[in-house]
C-alpha cells in the first residue's frame, strides 16, 4: 500500500512538472507569437529605493508604480532587444540608514542595471556612494537639494558629486527664490516665518528661500525648528504668532506640514502656510492643510501637460487610480531614461557588470520629450527642465496658479 | 506677557495628556516594579481603537457628536483594556518571579509587536490618519490667551480622573489591596489578597487612563499615527521618573512640569524649539542627581 502511493505520487510529481514545463514553454511561445519579444537573453533589473512604507509612503508607492509601468510598457514595445525587465523595488522608510541598505542590496545584484530613486535628500545621500562603488546609474524623480549634484558650494564652486548621479526634477536653488518671488510679490506677504524639520530637504529649501526673500525687500521675522514625529506644536506657533507673521514658510513634507496648518488656524495664526514639493500631496489637505495654503513643486502641473496625458491615462489603466502623487511623471520619466539607456548599450551585445560605465555616458548623453516634458541633463547630472509651480489649496485640493521657471 | 500665558496653557494641556498616561508607568512599576515599556503602545493602540469605532458607526450617528464622542471613548477604551489585560496574562504573569530584566525585555518586544500590528493590519495605517470632527471645535478666550475646547477638556479629564484614582487607592478595600501587595506581596497574600487580581486590575486602570488620553489626542490634534505611542510614551516615563516612580501625585506633577518646560524652553531658552527635548531631560539629569528617588519618592511614597 505504501508503496503503491509513494509510487502514485511520483507519477503525479513528474505529470505536474511536465505539465508546468509545457506551462512555461507556452508561455514563452506566446509571448513571442503575440506581436512581443525575444526575451532569450533573460531578465534585467531596474531597482527602485522609495519609502514604501511610513509617513511618506503615499509618495513613494506612486514613484514606484510608475516605475513599473515604465517598465511594462517596455516589455511589450521591445525596448530593450532579447531581455526582459523588471522592477526590484526597496523600502527605504524615508530612512538614511534603511536607504544604505537597500542600495547595499541592489547593488550586489550583477543584474541591476540601474536605480530609480530616491525621493528624499538626505536618503540620496547614502544611496549615492554605496551605488557609485558598482557605477550604477541612479536617477532621481524627486531629490532637489542642489548639494547633491553640485556639492556644498554650489552656488560659487559647483562641482560634479557622483558621475552615477543624474535627476529630472529641478532643484531648491530654484524652488527656493521661486516661493519667495511668489509670496513677496505676487501674494504681498512682506513678513514671512520660518518652520523647518532639521533634514537635508527643508533646511536647504528654507535657506534658499530666505535669501530671496531678504533680496526682494521682505523680511524673515523669525525662524523655527520641529522634530519630525512632533505632533504637538502648540509651543512653536504661539512663538511664531507673537512675531506676527503675515505667513508661514515651512521647510519638509506633508506629514508635519497638514497638522501644522491646522494647528496654526485653531491657535488663531490664521495665515497662509507655504512649502516645497515635500508638502504638495493630497495627505496634506486630510491632514489639516487648509484654504489658501501654498505649496511649490517641480515641473508643470501633470494635468495639463499634452506629454503626460498619455502617461496618466496609461496609469490609470493598469492601477485603476491615479495616484501617482507628486513624483510619479518624474518617475516614470527616470526609469525611461534608465531603459532607454539600456537599449543602446546592450544594442546587438549582451549585458554584463562592465557595461556598466557604457550606461553612464549613454544617460549622461540622453535626450527626449518625457511625461514632465523635456528630459535632458547638464554637466552635473541635473535636468534641463527648470520650470516650477506655485499651487494653491482652494476647495480642499491642489490647484495651480502660476507655472515657469525662476529668472531672478 | 501674552505669549508666556499662552505657552503656560500650551504646556498645561500637553502636561495633561502626559499625565495621563504617565499614571500607568507609575502604578505598574508600584505594583510589580516592572517598567512597562508597552504601556506608550497601550495609549496608541486606544487611540485607534476610538478611531475604528468612529469608522464602524452608523452614518446619522457620526453627525451627532453627542452620541458618536461617549461611544469612541467606550471603544477606546474598551481596546486598551483588551491588550492590557492580554498582555499582562499572555507576556507578563509567565515571567513573574524570573529576573527584573526578563519583564523588562519583553515589555520592549511587546511595544514593537503592537506598533507593527498596528500598522500591518489597521487600514492605511502606515500614514498619519485624520481623526474624526466629533470634539467640541473653536477656542476658550482668555483675554489674549486661547485655549482649545479639547485642550481644556483634556486637563479636567486629566486632573478629575487622577484625583479619582488617587482616592481609590487611598479609600477604598480594594486600594488598599493595592498598596498592601505594593508593599509586600508575601505578606499581602497571607492576609488574604490575591495578588492576581491586584495585578490585573492596575493594568486596567492603566488602559482605561492611557485610553482615555488615546481618543484625546486625536481630538486634540486632530491626526493620530503609529509613533505617537513611542514618543509619548518616552515623555510620561520620564514623568513618572521626576515625580518618583511609584507615587501617583509625582507622575501627575512630573507630567505637568514636563510640559511646561517643553513650551517655555522652547520659547525663552536659546536654540528655540529645536533644543525644547534636551531642557527636558537637562531637568532630569538635575533632580536624579540631587534626589534619586525623584521629587514625591521614597519618604511620602503613595504606592499604588
Amino acid at each position: 500500500m505504501r508503496k503503491h502511493s509513494v509510487k502514485s505520487a511520483a507519477i503525479v510529481g513528474s505529470a505536474l512538472l511536465v505539465l508546468a514545463a509545457c506551462g512555461s514553454n507556452k508561455d514563452e511561445a506566446g509571448g513571442n507569437n503575440g506581436g512581443s519579444c525575444d526575451t532569450s537573453k533573460g531578465t534585467l533589473t531596474v531597482g527602485v529605493v522609495a519609502p514604501l512604507s511610513g509617513n511618506l509612503s503615499a509618495l513613494g508607492l506612486g514613484i514606484k508604480q510608475s516605475a513599473e509601468l515604465a517598465v511594462d510598457e517596455a516589455n511589450k514595445k521591445c525596448t530593450v532587444p532579447g531581455y526582459k525587465l523588471t522592477v526590484s523595488a526597496q523600502d527605504d522608510e524615508a530612512n538614511p540608514a534603511k536607504g544604505a541598505q537597500a542600495a547595499t542590496k541592489l547593488s550586489t545584484d550583477p543584474n541591476v542595471v540601474g536605480v530609480v530613486g530616491t525621493l528624499n535628500s538626505s536618503v540620496a545621500q547614502t544611496v549615492q556612494p554605496i551605488l557609485q562603488e558598482k557605477k550604477i546609474v541612479q536617477v532621481s524623480p524627486a531629490n532637489t537639494s542642489p548639494t547633491l549634484t553640485r556639492g556644498a558650494e554650489f552656488q560659487t564652486a559647483p562641482k560634479r558629486q557622483y558621475d552615477n548621479y543624474f535627476r529630472v526634477c529641478t532643484t531648491d536653488d530654484l524652488q527656493g527664490p521661486f516661493a519667495a518671488n511668489y509670496l513677496v510679490e505676487k501674494a504681498g506677504k512682506k513678513k514671512i516665518a520660518i518652520i523647518t524639520d532639521g533634514k537635508t530637504y527643508g533646511e536647504g529649501l528654507a535657506a534658499e528661500l530666505q535669501k530671496q526673500v531678504t533680496k526682494k525687500g521682505g523680511e524673515i521675522v523669525g525662524a523655527e525648528k520641529v522634530g519630525e514625529k512632533d505632533t504637538d506644536f502648540s509651543g512653536v506657533i504661539a512663538k511664531i504668532k507673537g512675531l506676527n507673521p503675515e505667513a508661514v514658510y515651512y521647510g519638509g513634507e506633508y506629514p508635519v506640514a497638514g497638522p501644522l496648518s491646522k494647528q496654526m488656524k485653531d491657535a488663531g495664526l490664521d495665515v497662509p502656510l507655504m512649502g516645497g514639493d515635500g508638502i504638495f500631496d493630497g495627505k496634506f489637505v486630510e491632514l489639516g492643510g487648509k484654504e489658501g495654503d501654498l505649496a511649490t513643486s517641480v515641473g508643470a502641473p501633470t494635468e495639463s501637460l499634452a506629454t503626460a496625458k498619455s502617461f496618466v491615462e496609461a496609469y490609470k489603466a493598469k492601477f485603476g487610480k491615479e495616484d501617482y502623487a507628486a513624483y510619479g511623471a518624474f518617475s516614470y520619466d527616470s526609469a525611461n531614461v534608465i531603459i532607454g539607456a539600456l537599449a543602446k548599450t546592450v544594442e546587438g551585445g549582451a549585458w554584463d557588470e562592465s557595461k556598466r560605465e557604457a550606461m553612464l555616458t549613454n544617460v549622461a548623453a540622453y535626450s527626449a520629450s518625457g511625461a514632465t516634458g523635456e528630459v535632458k541633463f547638464d554637466e552635473y547630472g541635473d535636468s534641463t527642465n527648470k520650470v516650477l509651480t506655485v499651487y494653491q489649496v482652494t476647495s480642499s485640493a491642489w490647484k495651480d496658479v502660476q507655472t515657469g521657471e525662476f529668472t531672478g | 506677557m501674552s505669549v508666556l500665558l499662552q505657552q503656560l496653557a500650551n504646556g498645561v494641556i500637553q502636561g495633561a495628556l502626559i499625565a495621563l498616561i504617565a499614571l500607568g508607568y507609575t502604578m505598574v512599576y508600584g505594583i510589580i516594579q516592572l517598567i512597562n515599556f508597552a504601556h506608550g503602545e497601550v495609549f496608541m493602540v486606544a487611540s485607534y481603537g476610538g478611531l475604528a469605532t468612529f469608522t464602524l458607526l452608523p452614518d446619522d450617528l457620526k453627525k451627532t457628536p453627542a452620541v458618536a464622542l461617549p461611544l469612541m471613548f467606550v471603544g477606546g477604551i474598551a481596546v486598551a483594556v483588551l491588550v492590557a489585560v492580554v498582555m499582562e496574562r499572555f507576556a507578563y504573569r509567565p515571567l513573574r518571579g524570573s529576573s527584573r530584566l526578563a519583564p523588562l525585555i519583553t515589555a520592549l518586544g511587546v511595544s514593537v509587536f503592537l506598533q507593527e500590528a498596528v500598522r500591518v493590519w489597521y487600514p492605511d495605517a502606515t500614514s498619519n490618519l485624520p481623526y474624526p470632527k466629533v470634539f467640541p471645535e473653536g477656542n476658550l478666550s482668555l483675554g489674549a490667551v486661547n485655549i482649545p475646547w479639547t485642550g481644556v477638556l483634556l486637563i479636567v479629564l486629566s486632573v478629575g480622573l487622577s484625583i479619582i484614582l488617587q482616592t481609590y487607592i487611598n479609600k477604598s478595600r480594594m486600594g488598599r489591596a493595592m498598596r498592601a501587595t505594593a508593599q509586600d506581596p508575601d505578606t499581602a497574600k497571607l492576609m488574604g489578597v490575591n495578588p492576581d487580581r491586584v495585578i490585573v486590575l492596575t493594568f486596567v486602570f492603566g488602559a482605561v487612563l492611557a485610553g482615555v488620553a488615546g481618543v484625546m489626542f486625536g481630538g486634540y490634534l486632530n491626526n493620530i499615527n503609529i509613533d505617537m505611542g513611542f514618543q509619548n510614551g518616552i515623555f510620561a516615563f520620564t514623568a513618572a521618573v521626576l515625580g518618583g516612580v511609584g507615587s501617583i501625585r509625582g507622575a501627575v506633577v512630573g507630567a505637568f512640569i514636563i510640559g511646561l518646560i517643553k513650551t517655555l524652553s522652547g520659547q525663552y531658552m536659546p536654540g528655540g524649539t529645536q533644543y525644547d527635548y534636551v531642557w527636558i531631560f537637562v531637568v532630569l539629569i538635575l533632580v536624579l542627581v540631587f534626589r534619586p528617588q525623584g521629587l514625591f519618592g521614597e519618604p511620602e511614597r503613595v504606592r499604588a
